[in-house]
């Protein structure tokens, strides 16, 4: 195949991903990883260094529109990053001695998980009575609704903490923003309410994925052949993506799209049992 | 007195724009610059059969390292141009931090200085630790 031919499909494969990625609430990054190991038959460190960058694109990008609106908890946000850094670090570093087959099943793990998160009832959480660690570091909050600003109260600091540090670890190994175990975190344990947990978890995803990605690029995991296409496509597909989800309902493409991601996911798994990577 | 000052002219939510148009920034910046890569990549090596991706194999050191990529980018090498455009999207969320920084300095709030300087100084140590001298 001429580079040609195999940038502009990949333009068009990345713009899907970054697509489907959006409309589930996944991220973008995460179906780069089984788009190119699966279709482009790419080694699975260029693919994790691809989506790396991808996520970042992706965070960045919709991150300045719902910071603006004073949506995230900036401290909240920045308080976690402790976590999910270190996380990061750690598992860059385990990444150099883990066979990728295993990083491919551990990824179908944590896809199919983040797929049926996508599912799962959202709260708001609004009659929690904070925790004595929450008021210490400042981490209540209020946020804008249609009825006035709303306050808010944090429980179980350092139970989302520990999951913190387990994302980050996960997104330095694979490559991705793991941004449903984030909200996991924030909204189950620390009781955040849904819209500033799904804000803040994704502020986040860019400072964790740089972390890792400042090592991944000294490894040559990202190669700019790659990854030009991927960060174009991805970011033009997460922008039509966030479009749609204003102007229609997507559940029925949500519950689509996850049982596709499901089936991927499933098929990555069987190819790392099968040491295909 | 000048805790009320700072937050007159740089309010919580003026801060958190600022954040927000700077990460936008950043982002715009990054994809123009790979796109200008990308272009002239595709001209000069469109016709040329892909590389072999399929194995890993390590980059060459011109594109893992700011030196390289830098010089590569002035020798106009396409892909040295597009590597630069990842290198400012990497730099975009470690420059927010900075900000954040920043603006707790200027809230006064001592313990969200120290926080924000802990999670610099990770990244910092991972971009450091991983450099081969």
């Amino acid at each position: 195949m001429s580079i040609l031919a195999f940038t502009l499909i990949l333009l068009l494969g990345a713009f899907l991903a970054g697509l489907a990625g959006s409309l589930t609430g996944l991220g973008g990054g995460v179906v780069v990883i089984p788009l190119l190991t699966l279709c482009f038959n790419i080694d699975i460190r260029y693919a994790i260094g691809a989506a790396l960058v991808a996520s970042i694109a992706t965070s960045s990008g919709s991150a300045s529109a719902y910071v603006k609106e004073g949506i995230t908890n900036m401290r909240l946000g920045m308080f976690l990053e402790i976590a999910t850094t270190v996380g990061a670090v750690i598992g860059a570093a385990i990444a150099i001695y883990m066979p990728t087959n295993v990083i491919a099943v551990i990824f179908g793990m944590v896809l199919i998980f983040s797929a049926a998160m996508t599912l799962r009832k959202k709260y708001d959480h609004s009659v929690v009575k904070g925790s004595m660690t929450a008021e210490k570091l400042k981490l209540n909050g209020s946020y804008p609704t249609k009825d006035g600003q709303v306050e808010y109260e944090l429980t179980n600091i350092m139970g989302g903490f520990s999951i913190m540090s387990l994302a980050g670890v996960l997104s330095g190994l694979l490559g991705i923003g793991s941004g449903a175990l984030k909200v996991l975190a924030m909204d189950s344990v620390m009781r955040v309410p849904f819209k500033v947990s799904t804000t803040t978890s994704n502020f986040m995803i860019g400072v964790t994925a740089a972390a890792s990605a400042v090592v991944y690029l000294q490894r040559g995991y990202i190669d700019p052949g790659i990854a030009f296409p991927v960060i174009i496509g991805v970011l033009v597909g997460a922008t039509t993506g966030a479009k749609l989800l204003q102007r229609m309902n997507v559940k029925v493409l949500r519950i689509i799209f996850s049982i596709a991601i499901t089936i991927v996911a499933l098929n990555m798994m069987y190819n790392g049992f099968n040491h295909k990577f | 007195m000048i805790k009320d000052f700072s937050n007159r002219i740089l309010g919580d939510r003026d801060l958190q724009r600022i954040i927000g148009t700077l990460l936008r920034i950043g982002v715009v910046t990054a994809s123009i610059i790979a796109l200008i890569g990308g272009v002239i990549y595709l001209f000069v090596h469109g016709m040329e059969t892909m590389p072999d991706y399929g194995r890993f194999h390590n980059e060459a050191p011109i594109y893992t390292h700011l030196s390289g990529i830098i010089s590569g980018v002035f020798s106009l090498d396409a892909r040295s141009i597009m590597q630069l455009g990842v290198v400012v999207l990497i730099m975009t969320p470690i420059m927010r931090v900075f900000c954040s920084l920043f603006s707790f300095g200027l809230e006064r709030d001592r313990m969200y200085v120290v926080i924000t300087f802990i999670v610099l100084s990770i990244i910092l140590f991972s971009m450091f630790s991983g450099m081969k001298i």
